[in-house]
């Protein structure tokens, strides 16, 4: 109770701070467009304007402070013009309609779904092989390791115009780039699940005379499942991150990356701003999800705090 | 055709060596376990090069890594140029404003539960988000150069850094505080001889995650727009040329940059946090 009230509080001040900080980045705007209409602004030229500072003219023209939170195109949009816009962009239209973020958010799920699957299959698949081959051990671990250090996600727009250029298309190139950047944390923390049992319990399975399979089964991998969910839960935004830059250097016409850049090629800030929250709420619905896989197996297997 | 056996014959080669090596008495030594991924490494490159020129791939699907080698050698100074821009100017500078910005904020607001208490959750759950989706509007905001990719770096670093370095300050038990207490150290002498040294592995842990983020970030601000310099402008411009190789040699630069960057911060955490279980063994 006492955190929910905590974390209320500091929302709550971060809406404020949002609100306070529409003033000043909007009011050159706001007073450009009220000249336009007629209206008397106190220093009369836009040129005039631009060399006060946007503090001053908040102080010399009190009246345009309520216009700054509602402008078409503004450089900072207000919360409530946000969320009016998210609203209008799901709620009320067709989920089928190109303008629906529902559609765009579904298109670019799609992708980082089939991308996650494929990275943390694999990456599992890759753990078990380097628990237990010395070799893969010592050859590909400092490289799954390195490659957590480096911008891999530089490999993407490469990744989108090969596959384009020869003939993939769609969901496909975007999954791979999800795939990918999901793959290495999961790699790397299944490998210290996997080894998370310590040598006591180890040893207790050899005295039952327990195979290898049968360790890995009914000790490894069951004792791997608290880090097997952490790296998910970092895979998932790896994989949307991946998905949604995926989307932009095709210049793609669905997806909230694409949303992304069609705003920002217009200068449709509420757009990109709706778009950015959709993003985070996915991103937010995701990890919650899965943290709640994670209580349910965790409590099943007896591990649940 | 014979270039692709040829391929196959270096593969099993190569792993032959390594099993070799991995399961050979002398398998625990510095040497071998640096030498097994160098030729797990050399293997891949050879295999690569074999499989490219052997199955005539196209250069605009994989050029062979000699060319890229070759490219990379030729055009230092091109690639220098964006390296300065991307990493100096842009994640650089972006990423010592996020991270002090961040300590600072952590500093303040650990001194208030209530603060602390909301923060946290907030952090943790902005840590997870798609933060790099910003990038075109701090790139409205702040013009096409450094500036918007700084920001995009500060943004995406700080909350990592933030949430890394409040836990850590809670790091100390109670007991070690009260023998602060006892001792009437005022708050900022205990901050400084206790508390601050025993966040440090939290500190660093933050850091070490933001160097890769603060990469990308700045990378991918530069598809959003950019000037005529920048890794990130480089790479999308190279690929609408279908000029993979000049791609490649950026991504291998990007690479030895964020390796370099890790390994400094790294090797600064060794030599402060000496004293740290996970870095005596």
């Amino acid at each position: 109770m006492k955190t929910f009230l905590s974390v209320l509080t500091v929302l709550a001040a971060i809406v404020t701070f949002w609100y306070a900080a529409c003033v000043p980045m909007n009011i050159k705007g706001v007073l450009d467009a009220a000249e336009r209409a007629g209206a008397e602004v106190t220093p009369a030229t836009s040129k005039a304007r631009r060399d006060l500072g946007s503090f001053g003219l908040v102080a010399g023209n009190t009246f345009a402070i309520a216009d700054t939170f509602a402008q078409d195109r503004p450089r900072l949009p207000a919360p409530h013009q946000v969320i009016t816009e998210l609203w209008k962009t799901t709620v009320m239209k067709k989920v089928t309609s190109k303008r629906s973020l529902v559609y765009h958010a579904q298109v670019t799920l799609n992708a980082t779904l089939l991308g996650f699957v494929i990275g943390t299959g694999l990456g599992i698949l890759l753990a078990v092989g380097i628990v237990h081959s010395r070799v893969m051990d010592m050859s590909v671990m400092p490289w799954a390791i390195v490659s957590q250090t480096i911008p891999i996600i530089a490999l993407a727009p490469m990744i989108i115009v090969v596959l384009y250029s020869i003939g993939v298309q769609g969901i496909l190139p975007k999954a791979i780039i999800s795939a990918y950047l999901s793959f290495f944390p999961v790699v790397v923390g299944m490998v210290k699940g996997l080894r998370s049992p310590d040598a006591m319990q180890l040893d207790l399975l050899k005295t039952y005379s327990a195979n290898t399979s049968q360790g890995f089964w009914k000790l490894r991998l069951p004792s791997s499942m608290p880090y097997l969910f952490t790296s998910l839960k970092i895979g998932i935004a790896a994989s949307l991150l991946g998905a949604i830059v995926g989307e932009l250097p095709t210049g793609a016409v669905a997806g909230l990356g694409a949303r992304l850049l069609a705003g920002s090629y217009y200068g449709q800030t509420v757009q990109i701003w709706s778009a950015l929250f959709a993003a985070a709420i996915l991103a937010g619905l995701l990890v919650a999800l899965l943290d709640l896989i994670e209580k349910l197996v965790l409590k099943r297997m007896g591990m649940g705090s | 055709m014979s270039l692709v056996i040829l391929a196959g014959v270096a593969w099993c080669v190569g792993w032959w060596i390594n099993s070799r090596l991995a399961n050979s008495a002398a398998s625990n030594t510095r040497a071998i376990k640096l030498l097994v991924p160098v030729i797990f490494g050399v293997t891949v490159l050879v295999v690569w090069e074999l499989l490219v020129r052997g199955l005539e791939v196209s250069l605009v699907i994989l050029p062979p890594p000699t060319m890229i080698a070759e490219r990379f050698a030729n055009s230092l100074p091109i690639l220098w140029k964006d390296l300065f821009q991307t990493f100096l100017k842009g994640a650089l500078s972006g990423y010592i404003m996020g991270c002090s910005a961040a300590l600072l904020m952590a500093v303040a607001v650990d001194r208030s539960d209530f603060l602390r208490r909301g923060l946290l959750p907030v952090g943790n759950f902005v840590a997870a988000l798609p933060i790099v989706g910003t990038a075109p509007i701090l790139v409205m905001w702040f013009g096409f150069d450094w500036q918007s990719k700084a920001a995009v770096v500060v943004v995406m670093v700080f909350f990592p850094m933030l949430v890394n370095t409040v836990a850590g300050l809670r790091e100390t038990s109670a007991m070690q505080r009260d023998l602060m207490q006892t001792y009437a150290a005022s708050y900022w002498q205990s901050f400084f001889k206790l508390r601050l040294p025993a966040a440090l592995p939290f500190i660093f842990n933050g850091l070490k995650i933001s160097t890769t983020l603060a990469l990308v970030g700045a990378i991918v601000a530069e598809f959003f727009g950019s000037p005529t310099v920048g890794m990130g402008f480089r790479i999308s411009t190279s690929v609408g040329q279908l000029a993979l190789d000049m791609v490649w040699a950026e991504i291998l630069m990007a690479a030895l940059a964020g390796s370099f960057f890790y390994g400094t911060i790294a090797l600064v955490e060794k030599s402060l946090t000496f004293w740290h279980p996970s870095q005596r063994s």
